[in-house]
């Protein structure tokens, strides 16, 4: 163990926590300010991998629009201070059996598809743009382009339901 | 599998080898001078804004504490130590104590990559005058940027009190807008100089600064800068005209005190930014760059242009304040949603082409030819076709009768019609004094 594994450990461990209040606490601000705590330990794991371009960009997308976006609509319906009762919908065993099955799907499918992939970061160019622009681009260009269609999917959606009458 | 070997392969990209090499009292002692440098200048600037505002508007100004009133930012900073500190009894405390926290911590911290001079010799180290680099500096400072946006954001909302609400609500929206808009001016920078850390940056600026190639970069990032940190006139988080404070309403004492130097901080990050991307950095200007073989270029020289730079930039600001009168909240969502960032997508095409052409080993003058020629002629078809569609709707449409648009778009708030008169909706608003020092 060294001491980026250790403290690559204990971010884990303040991601999973933040995580689970998200979805345990009863105000809802507070519930989207979990998550920012979450999202930044995200990108201090990042941080650990020298991966510091994905890293900032997940601060500057996840923490500083999606949230913040979040924190928008929450204050539009004004959100009231204190726990809400509502927020508790009474399918909890319903909803852990689901969180834990995608989590099992997904850890699954990560630990097949990269395990024995290591990369030797003492070796790697650090985060730089290059090369994420190169395996994007080279590798990937299928999922960004797909990405970048369901985007559009949910733009157009999303004008279609604020815009009825039209 | 793939992905792995090629981020091991791929080497090479931004040489950063001057940096992480210092000593930890270095580090510490850059750090310390940093820190002093904003509190300093926020003082300063506070002194600087009321003396400067005061005269454009033909007042004295603050005169009386110290020589000019320089101390008055110091005693304002002192008084506003001593009051009392208020809790209002229904707001969320862990969110109202942290919101003035979150608000000024990362205002310091991105500072930390901006490049003030080139490598000098301290207490015998060679060392860049500049805390550390990424390859990603520039991000990083964006991503605090938009950590920034947090405090006003929980400042609004844990105040629980209207006021607070609208300018944290507004403030939000402003800056996801701004943000947009000035990552997409920044974009122009990065794919001209190839490279998103700020030393890079400079170093590639040797010769020509980016604000002349650059242009409509440069004065998107301008009109962006000002919306980003909430300054006059796009100052709507905090329109005292309509919002009594905006989004520190409910705030007194320390707290409020830690709002306003977060406020002018990010004005010095911002400033600096620009001239790092934009002026050259702290390369001096152009006549005075051939004294001497560029003797003005080295040691601690460049400090005093970086300086020079960054102050006129912050004097802009000020004379921004002391000269425009507040837009009015749509006016300035359009002007973000419908010119800037339309226009810098566009201008950003026109870059990315001009330099993938240079890189392919066009001259520049084919590039222009390339480039230039059929955009000029879609400019000048657009154009044509957008003169005669005003001039036909001037022409066909004769304008709506006055009351009954006025009927049609008030239905549910019965406005008295004046006669020879515009329709009310239609009278501009009036335009609260400049705010005072």
């Amino acid at each position: 163990m060294t001491l980026a594994d250790d403290v690559f450990g204990l971010l884990g461990v303040v991601c999973l926590a933040a995580a689970v209040l998200v979805v345990t606490s009863r105000h809802v601000i507070h519930a989207a300010l979990w998550l920012v705590v979450c999202f930044g330990a995200l990108a201090g794991c990042y941080l650990v991998l020298t991966a510091e371009l994905v890293a900032w960009v997940q601060v500057l997308i996840y923490i500083g629009a999606v949230v913040v976006l979040m924190l928008f609509g929450a204050m539009l319906t004004r959100a009231p201070v204190g726990a809400v009762q509502e927020l508790d919908s009474g399918n909890r065993p319903v909803a852990a059996v689901a969180g834990v099955a995608t989590a099992g799907v997904l850890g699954t499918l990560v630990v097949a598809a990269f395990r024995g992939a290591y990369v030797d970061i003492h070796h790697t160019q650090i985060g730089d743009g290059k090369v994420i622009g190169t395996s994007l681009f080279r590798f990937f260009v299928l999922p960004f382009e797909v990405a970048s269609v369901l985007l559009l999917a949910a733009l157009v959606g999303a004008i279609v339901l604020t815009k009825r009458e039209v | 599998m793939n992905a792995a070997s090629i981020l091991a392969a791929t080497s090479g990209g931004a040489d950063l080898g001057a940096f992480g090499r210092d000593p930890w009292w270095l580090i510490l002692l850059k750090t310390v001078v940093i820190f002093l440098f904003l509190v300093l200048t926020t003082l300063l600037m506070i002194w600087a804004e009321r003396r400067i505002v005061g005269r454009m508007q033909q007042r004295p100004g603050p005169n009386r504490v110290g020589p000019f009133g320089l101390a008055q930012g110091l005693a304002d900073g002192v008084k506003l130590m001593l009051k009392e500190d208020l809790i209002p009894a229904l707001v969320d405390k862990p969110l109202y104590i942290l919101a003035p926290v979150v608000s000024a911590i990362p205002a310091f911290l991105s500072f930390a990559v901006i490049p003030v001079g080139p490598e000098v010799s301290i207490f015998g180290h060679k060392t860049p005058l500049q805390i550390t680099d990424l390859p990603v500096a520039v991000l990083f400072i964006l991503a605090m940027a938009s950590i920034g946006v947090y405090g006003i954001v929980l400042a609004g909302w844990s105040s629980q009190s209207p006021y607070p609400l609208l300018g944290g609500l507004r403030s939000a929206a402003q800056v996801i807008s701004y943000e947009v808009a000035m990552g997409l001016a920044l974009a122009g920078v990065f794919i001209y100089a190839g490279s998103l850390s700020t030393s890079e940056i400079v170093s590639a600026q040797h010769s020509l600064w980016y604000a002349l190639p650059l242009f409509p970069s440069f004065v998107m990032y301008l009109v962006s800068m000002v919306g980003e940190t909430n300054r006059a006139p796009f100052d709507l988080p905090e329109a005292e005209g309509e919002l009594v404070g905006g989004f520190h309403t409910e705030y007194a004492s320390i707290k409020f005190a830690m709002f306003f130097l977060a406020e002018y901080i990010n004005m010095t990050t911002v400033s600096a930014l620009a001239t790092t991307l934009f002026l050259g950095g702290w390369r001096a200007p152009w006549p005075l760059s051939l004294i001497d073989h560029n003797a003005l270029n080295h040691g601690w020289w460049p400090v005093l242009w970086f300086l020079a730079k960054m102050f006129t930039l912050l004097f802009g600001f000020i004379w921004l304040r002391g000269t425009l009168p507040r837009l009015r909240y749509d006016q300035f969502m359009a002007l973000g949603w419908k010119i800037l960032i339309p226009a810098s997508l566009v201008w950003i095409l026109i870059v990315a082409s001009f330099k993938q052409l240079t890189n392919l080993g066009y001259t520049r003058f084919q590039v222009l030819a390339y480039v230039g020629i059929p955009l000029a002629l879609i400019v000048l078809v657009a154009s044509f076709f957008l003169e005669n569609k005003t001039v036909e709707t001037a022409e066909t449409e004769p304008p709506p009768d006055p009351p009954a648009a006025a009927g049609a778009d008030r239905n549910s708030y019965p406005v008295p019609v004046l006669t020879g008169a515009p329709p009310v909706h239609d009278i501009e608003p009036n335009i609260e004094g400049v705010r005072g020092g």
